[in-house]
């Protein structure tokens, strides 16, 4: 029964769950079961919330008892990225800085999730404050893939899409700045959605880099993915660049796709996606997964957007410049950590001796870079340029779109790489979202399904599909299909 | 695009308030300058002509109706401060001894 519960879709459980089959109840102690069982191992979850998630759980199956009319995903358990506010469950963004901070108010993504009775786990690991691609910038250990406990899970949400694999969890929330919700998605098998910016609300979404920060969902199949992203969109006053239109009918898309025909879908595939520095394995998935959606009747062509080659140096200055800013909130003086204050120092030193103290090498390298990239007399050259080659790669989908309907790629450039690998080089680590990048620059939406496993490693590969602005049912239409045809492809054994 | 030297990065370091070790200025200056000549390419392609994009959707101010709405009391704002005293944030000096 146990293990029934764990593998079992939200859809599934939702509506086991409301129409009295089994309580909310016992579907949130099987995940908290299975969290204790697994997270020794795979350290996905910082925080595990158990009084929280069965007072939440006997809600809803008092709810289903008095014959009330729940939510559609009411009763089913998540896993929530660590940096979401909580209100009196700790936050810690995967940063020492952090360490203890409860704070004072959910964030509007959460307050959404209550709302809808879907039960809150736990926080996820993720990459300190969310910079990263493979969780190793945790200050509370690295997050490992359940596929191969020596590989990471990706990042910087790899604790969101580690928890689906390992079946801790049916539903999780990820964050997606530059790839951290679909390359974890990809490297793990699971499916990751960045919606279109302004989308979801980033209002008690700790920030990163503000202009690229999305929230998103993340599931194990993609009408759970749909079904959750319905649940957390939506406009919202308190972030000023939440966009005032109404929410992508992603669930019927969904739906749609489900019945296998994708005639008359028109698909570009990117061709600077592919070649040199892609793993063969990765290829071959991809190639099959074209031919699939040929089969379903879409029409595919190549298209070239060959701004997308200066995507990532293009990420790697805007998203720091906006980074170095933005933690300047934390200054030892409101909230989190203060250390060094000993009654001689000034304000000064203690804010730089607790950010010394605070921050990872990863975190201090992007500051540094953004506090370089918008100094006077290289901002011109560095964040300028960079501000520029975002016109252009938005330029570039928009004559892509003119023509297609959504554009693939593969997620990745590789399959999971090795933990400890590429700790000690920021640029090959920086590959790993090579090819997530662009939609983060323009804004668009864009989601990972996994394309079954690299023939060569047998470990996951994902499937990118991405859209034009506010199309976002688009990619859900054509990823539901690709699924189905797709078939299942077995999961880790932990 | 000119390397970054070991000077430049305290400099950086000191402008983002962070009080970092002499090891880390070496392993900073190294990895920065990698970075850095490594991204500097987007000159490749930025040509004058070309208007900068901030931001993916367009913005404008938002603004609301200046009405009272409930918001976070003394007590909870003050709650995650490492230091509080009489109802506000407690902080270092922050005048020089001289003054």
């Amino acid at each position: 029964m146990t293990n029934d519960l764990i593998h079992a879709t939200a859809a599934e459980l939702a509506a086991k769950i409301h129409s009295g089959e089994v309580s909310s109840v016992e579907v949130t102690r099987a995940h908290l079961d299975r969290i204790s069982e697994t997270n020794g191992k795979v350290n996905s979850f910082l925080h595990v919330d158990t009084e929280g998630a069965l007072a939440q759980a006997r809600k809803v199956d008092d709810a289903v008892k008095a014959g009330e009319k729940v939510s559609p995903l009411a009763g089913v358990p998540l896993a929530l990225k660590d940096v979401m506010t909580t209100e009196g469950v700790p936050t810690t963004c995967g940063s020492k800085m952090l360490e203890g901070w409860l704070p004072p108010y959910d964030a509007t993504v959460t307050r959404k999730l209550k709302e809808a009775g879907v039960v809150i786990l736990g926080k996820t690991n993720m990459d300190e404050f969310a910079m990263g691609s493979s969780t190793e910038n945790s200050a509370y250990g690295p997050t490992r893939n359940p596929w191969d406990l020596e590989r990471i899970p990706g990042g910087s949400g790899g604790g969101s899409s580690a928890a689906l694999a390992a079946y801790q969890a049916p539903l999780a929330i990820g964050t997606d700045t530059g790839g951290s919700i679909r390359q974890p998605g990809a490297v793990t098998g699971t499916v990751g959605v960045k919606p279109t910016y302004g989308g979801v609300s980033r209002y008690g979404l700790v920030a990163f880099s503000s202009s690229l920060d999305q929230a998103g969902p993340c599931a194990r199949t993609v009408l759970d993915a749909a079904l959750l992203h319905e649940v957390i969109a939506g406009y919202d006053e308190m972030d000023s660049t939440s966009i005032n239109e109404p929410v992508p009918a992603v669930v019927a898309a969904a739906r749609e796709g489900l019945n296998g025909d994708l005639s008359g879908v028109r698909i570009g595939v990117v061709t600077q996606f592919q070649g040199e520095g892609y793993q063969p394995g990765v290829l071959r998935s991809f190639q099959a997964a074209v031919s699939q959606l040929k089969e379903l009747g879409a029409e595919i062509a190549d298209v070239s957007c060959p701004s997308f080659d200066y995507a990532l140096p293009a990420y790697y200055l805007i998203a720091p410049s906006e980074c170095s800013s933005n933690l300047a909130r934390f200054d030892a003086m409101r909230y989190g950590l203060r250390v060094g204050d000993d009654g001689t120092r000034s304000t000064e030193e203690v804010m730089s001796l607790t950010r010394e103290a605070g921050f990872g090498p990863e975190v201090k390298r992007r500051i540094m870079i953004g506090t370089y990239a918008l100094s006077s007399g290289y901002y011109d050259a560095y964040y300028g340029s960079a501000q520029k080659v975002r016109t252009l790669i938005t330029q570039d989908f928009q004559k892509a779109f003119a023509t297609f309907d959504v554009l693939i790629s593969p997620t990745t450039p590789t399959t999971a790489f090795k933990i400890g690998e590429r700790a000690n080089d920021p640029m090959a680590m920086y590959k790993a979202d090579l090819c997530t990048i662009p939609a983060n620059l323009a804004g668009t939406p864009a989601m990972s399904v996994p394309s079954g496993l690299s023939d060569e490693d047998g470990l996951p590969v994902g499937l990118q599909i991405m859209a034009p602005a506010l199309q976002d049912h688009r990619m859900y239409r054509v990823a539901a299909a690709y699924e189905a045809a797709r078939g299942a492809f077995g999961g880790p054994s932990l | 695009m000119p390397s970054i030297s070991r000077d430049e990065v305290a400099h950086l370091a000191k402008l983002a308030r962070l009080a970092v070790t002499e090891d880390e200025l070496d392993l900073f200056a190294g990895q920065l300058d990698v970075i850095l000549q490594s991204v500097a390419t987007v000159g490749d392609i930025a040509t004058a002509d070309i208007p900068p994009t901030s931001h993916a959707v367009p913005l404008t101010n938002v603004f609301r109706e200046d009405v009272v709405r409930p918001s976070l009391g003394q007590q909870q704002a003050l709650s995650g401060a490492p230091e509080a005293e009489d109802g506000r944030f407690r902080v270092p000096r922050i005048l020089g001894e001289e003054a």
